[in-house]
């Protein structure tokens, strides 16, 4: 019996339309879970290869987004398993949201590779494809891997590492009575089990709370773009939403003065503002205005000031400088394409902050800024700042995971269940959270029993 | 000069804990076995403390029995004392424990091999494994013995190339000034194996006439006895206590100020020691805050004054000893009549094994024991009953029994020497088992006695008894479940008293059972049954009843894990040729070459990812070789 494996088929964060595939014995009733057709009713019956058009509800019946639903019948699919493909609206708003769903929902997402490779362990693909399957799991794997070394850096990662030690030592506590009977070893009381328990099922919540709210998730890393007119605010944001393609176009409702844009910068939601739009009187020829900076930036997670490499530092350049100098910001020095006039020197005595040379004539240093965004996100500079979690789908269903077996292990106290059953939750509760990096636990509780307790002949 | 002495279907070099298991298995299953022993007075030797069983370890004995064989029926003839372990705790992790009549139980179980059938017992050393054509063909004897075989099994325990430390002195010495084996270690170096050092240790033994028991605690055994083999019933015999006393500050102090004295600390012993295993000094030193520690003094049998003190393991001088042994309340006056000594030895790395126990090199040749890495009586006869069933299907050429980590504890051990290696002597724990809760003492019997019987180990007798047991278990579950008692006062009353909450309808007596307040007790009388029901059947319908969900939950995983393990890789599949595998992996795959896509996900450094590139790798070659064949 294989489980439900879910995923993104398309391509993260481009097109318009994005699709989820989920294939195993369960996908079409973890998706019926969370679909109502055009009448807002739950399907009970789905025919094989057939369009249906309905909704993804939220567990509060909230509309999530408007879909198109196929099912697939095993045999006759790309697995050999039942398909189930959820055609969505691209971006990452609705996927995540979907994702989140069908995880909550039962189903397992898919490990680098694995749609392909049942496909071809079912014998749905032919030799000559094998090597390249192989390749392929390899090679995303690694990427996977990377992807996920930076992030064990991140604030998420300390926070489930922190869980799950937690939960190591309170395996140890409870194992270490258990193998050594005789030894004169203070026992951990039930309700202090009790208690670590419900600590460890509520950092869970909060951190699946927080990836589910983030502001960064729902709105984006706020980014203001500032400088002086024609110093180039309009063809950076331009570019950066070319090469990314923009993910939401022209917000109504917005300040008119600001022109807001979403762009997905390698897996990261940006939310652009600039002051392009401001109306440039006569009298604002030349300025952009100290006041106007501080309000515009008040809460931005990211500033892009923009500098004309071609001219000398103005007074207000340095003013806004000196008013940004406890802001996460990077200084761009446009116009690199030009004679360098410009006086590094001058701006790095005023600031820390990182200065990259830029043109949007030719494109020198759009890899660099996008780099240094998600960079800024993966290093977790931004939660210091504002204390907004990134999510990370692995990380989302880990915890979602190590959440259901805290609530079984709990269940299980309250029914007076021996606490060497408890430990099966535990050391459940333990793998989940542990799957990104793969270790094995019985080697660690080992570990850990001879290093805290005193025993043997 | 050497000569031609016999011809035997297996010979078994040492007749310990797990020799013996090997010979009499392979005798049972109707092999002419011989064993070789250095001394016949040294059968199934104790050599460390006098006790058998314990948590795990208990599980272990059972596996062994329930298999037919010899371990628990021999600790039944001959234990002093018995407890049930972790009863306060729930029915997986229960474990049974005995301290032994440690002369009786030799005495026993070296009588039991002298009367089994195709089994010939004598004394000598082996000093070389014969192969030919990389197949075992024969042992040579120092003395100049050779016996032409088809099977070796080598169960030499602690005694290859072993030395005996005591503080300054040292010497080449088996346990108990036994003689060592110092040939065979060459020998199996030149048969290509990578040996390790090993280090132990044990405690003195001290005159029970010079302790003073009323400083200490005493430890009396259960009042009933559950017996350690499935064959018996409920024994009655008189019972010997232990006692419980502690070491205090001066015992520290004494040690303190003699560690540069102690060979640990002074680089002397270069083997590797178990932590779960330290010596008081390392208890001392690495526990610093603690102030004192445990001692139990265990009688070593009946017909001696001769007192265990486990909790006192060393290597410290003698006069180190006696001096800090003296510090413990009860002890003021302690003779010592053998000092403690730490023992080092070699032993192979356990990753050049099959799951069968035999040498991935040379055919034929079996390891059981210490020999392995291990630790432990039990863990040697669990891997003595498996190296001789299968060293019988060897030669059969049939299937080699293999236990998997679901099965048994056996499985687990086998599989974390075979898989894993050890870098300490390794002892089991029931951390160790994922699903311990399927692995249980009181089911040993249901997980394996019908394997047993099925090669040909198991008797009649005790397959009968196991079918029996298992009729009465599903008649008795089928019973609670169609009995249904409606609420009466008195009924509610009886309830309320427990602490349970009354009826307000009827309620099958299985789901009353399920209430963890309620013990089967309650339900013989609430139900009004009359007939009588064997107490190892009420626990397994108290299990059945109130540990189901958490039992269907573990069966759920092992369905899961049991996937895996059916995926066999071929042999001598070469990695090299897969391309995708990170080269690290590849290196280790190729080294322990493992027999199915579990085991392979078990070795260290190999990532799931990998395994995904081996199945695929696995799955087109298998395409490949259909459509050659087509």
């Amino acid at each position: 019996m294989e489980d439900t494996i879910t995923a993104l088929a398309t391509p993260p964060g481009e097109g318009g339309i994005a699709v989820i595939r989920l294939s195993g014995p369960e996908s079409l009733q973890i998706a019926g879970r969370i679909f109502v057709n055009g009448k807002k009713e739950r399907m009970v019956q789905f025919r094989d290869r057939y369009f249906n058009y309905g909704y993804i509800l939220d567990h509060n019946k909230n509309l999530v987004d408007e879909v198109l639903l196929v099912y697939m019948k095993a045999p006759r699919t790309y697995t050999k398993e039942e398909v189930v493909e959820i055609h969505c609206h691209g971006g990452m708003i609705p996927v995540r949201k979907i994702l989140d769903l069908l995880l909550k929902e039962g189903a397992r997402l898919a490990q680098p590779g694995e749609f392909t490779k049942r496909a071809f362990l079912n014998g749905r693909i032919d030799l000559a494809q094998a090597e390249g399957v192989m390749d392929l799991i390899s090679s995303k794997t690694e990427h996977a891997a990377r992807a996920s070394l930076q992030q064990m850096e991140g604030f998420l990662s300390k926070e489930i590492k922190a869980i799950r030690d937690d939960m190591l030592d309170v395996l140890a506590r409870i194992e270490v009575t258990i193998d050594y009977p005789e030894e004169d070893i203070e026992s951990l009381v039930e309700h202090e089990i009790r208690k670590r328990l419900c600590a460890a099922r509520d950092k869970c919540k909060n951190l699946l709370e927080s990836a589910h709210q983030g502001r960064l998730i729902r709105e984006g890393i706020k980014t203001v773009i500032i400088g002086k007119p024609n110093v180039g605010k309009s063809s950076l944001l331009n570019a950066l939403v070319r090469e990314n393609r923009a993910i939401v176009t022209d917000i109504p409702g917005t300040t008119r003065d600001v022109i807001e844009e979403y762009v997905n910068i390698k897996g990261i939601l940006v939310r652009i503002l600039d002051t392009a739009g401001i109306r440039e009187t006569r009298d604002l020829v030349e300025k952009i205005g100290v006041e106007k900076s501080r309000e515009m930036t008040q809460d931005a997670d990211l500033i892009l000031f923009i500098l004309d490499a071609s001219q000398p530092l103005g007074k207000e350049d340095m003013e806004i400088l000196q008013l940004l100098k406890d802001k996460q910001v990077l200084i761009l020095l446009n116009k690199s394409d030009q004679p360098h006039v410009i006086d590094e020197e001058d701006i790095r005595s005023l600031t820390d902050s990182t200065i990259l040379k830029t043109s949007m004539v030719d494109g020198t240093g759009l890899d660099q800024v996008e780099n240094f965004i998600y960079n800024m996100v993966y290093s977790g500079r931004v939660e210091q700042k504002n204390p907004v979690m990134i999510t990370n789908n692995r990380h989302k269903e880990a915890l979602i995971r190590a959440e259901r077996h805290l609530g079984e292990a709990l269940e299980a106290m309250d029914a007076s269940m021996p606490l060497d059953m408890v430990t099966i939750d535990i050391r459940n509760v333990w793998e989940a959270l542990g799957e990104i990096t793969g270790e094995s636990l019985t080697e660690n509780l080992i570990d850990r029993i001879f290093m805290e307790f005193c025993l043997g002949k | 000069m050497e000569f031609q002495a016999g011809k035997y279907d297996i010979i078994v070099t040492g007749a310990g804990h797990a020799g013996c298991e090997a010979a009499l298995a392979a005798a049972r299953m109707g092999m002419n076995t011989l064993v070789v022993a250095l001394n016949l007075d040294a059968v199934a030797l104790m050599a460390c403390n006098p006790a058998i069983g314990g948590t795990s370890k208990g599980h272990l004995v059972r596996e062994v029995d329930a298999l037919g064989g010899e371990m628990g029926i021999n600790i039944d003839k001959s234990f002093i004392q018995i407890r049930m372990l972790n009863t306060g705790k729930g029915p997986a992790v229960h474990s049974l424990r005995a301290q032994a009549d440690k002369k009786k139980y030799q005495a026993e179980m070296k009588f039991t091999l002298e009367n089994q059938k195709n089994l010939t017992l004598c004394q000598g050393e082996v000093e070389e494994i014969r192969t030919s054509g990389g197949r075992v063909c024969g042992v040579k004897l120092a003395t100049g013995e050779v016996y032409s075989c088809r099977s070796v099994i080598v169960a030499s325990g602690v005694y290859l190339k072993s030395r005996i430390i005591i503080g300054e002195y040292s010497v080449d010495s088996g346990p108990n000034g036994l003689f060592p084996a110092n040939r065979l270690s060459e020998n199996l170096k030149d048969l290509g194996f990578r040996l390790q050092r090993f280090k132990t240790g044990t405690p003195a033994r001290v005159n029970k006439k010079s302790l003073d028991f009323s400083k200490m605690i005493i430890q009396p055994g259960d009042p009933r006895v559950y017996p350690f083999s499935f064959l018996n019933k409920p024994i009655e015999r008189e019972q010997v206590p232990c006692w419980l006393t502690y070491t205090n500050e001066r015992t520290h102090q004494i040690i303190r100020e003699n560690l540069h004295r102690s060979p640990m600390y002074s680089g002397v012993i270069e083997g590797i020691g178990a932590r779960y295993c330290p010596s008081i000094e390392d208890k001392v030193v690495r526990f610093h805050e603690k102030m004192s520690h445990q001692i139990f003094i265990e009688p070593e049998g009946l017909h001696t004054n001769e007192m265990y003190v486990q909790g006192m393991s060393s290597s410290l001088p003698v006069d180190v000893q006696i001096a800090a042994y003296r510090t413990i309340p009860g002890m003021e006056q302690v003779e010592i009549m053998r000092p403690a000594y730490a023992i080092e030895y070699d032993c192979i790395d356990s990753t050049q094994l099959k799951l069968s126990l035999e040498s991935r090199n040379i055919e034929g040749l079996f390891l059981a024991g210490q020999i392995n890495g291990s630790s432990g009586y039990e863990e040697a006869a669990a891997q003595g009953i498996i190296a001789g069933i299968n060293a019988v299907q060897y030669i059969r050429q049939e299937e080699p029994l293999i236990l998997d980590r679901s099965d048994a504890y056996i499985g687990v051990l086998i599989d974390d020497l075979v898989t894993k290696g050890t870098p300490e002597p390794y002892r089991m724990m029931t951390s160790r088992a994922e699903y311990r809760l399927l692995l249980r003492q009181d089911n040993a019997d249901m997980r394996l006695t019908e394997k047993g019987y099925r090669i040909g180990l198991v008797e009649e007798e005790r397959y009968q008894k196991l079918c029996t047991k298992q009729e009465t278990i599903q008649r008795e579950l089928e019973k609670l479940r169609n009995a249904v008692i409606p609420p009466s006062e008195w009924v509610n009353e009886y309830l309320e008293d427990k602490g349970s909450s009354p009826l307000k309808s009827g309620i099958q007596l299985y789901d009353l059972l399920k209430r963890p307040e309620i013990s089967f007790s309650d339900i013989i009388k609430l139900g009004e049954t009359t007939e009588q029901i064997q107490p190892e059947i009420q626990v397994q319908l108290e299990i059945h009843a109130k540990y189901d969900g958490y039992i269907q939950k573990q069966l759920k995983q092992v369905e899961q894990f049991k996937k895996m393990e059916k995926l066999k890789i071929p042999r001598d599949l070469d990695y090299s040729n897969i391309t995708g595998l990170k080269t690290e992996s590849m290196q280790k795959l190729q080294k322990m070459q493992p027999e199915n896509i579990g085991q392979a996900s078990r070795i260290s450094g190999v990532s799931p990812a990998d395994i995904s590139v081996l199945m695929v790798y696995l799955e087109k070659r298998r395409r490949e070789k259909r459509s050659n064949e087509a």
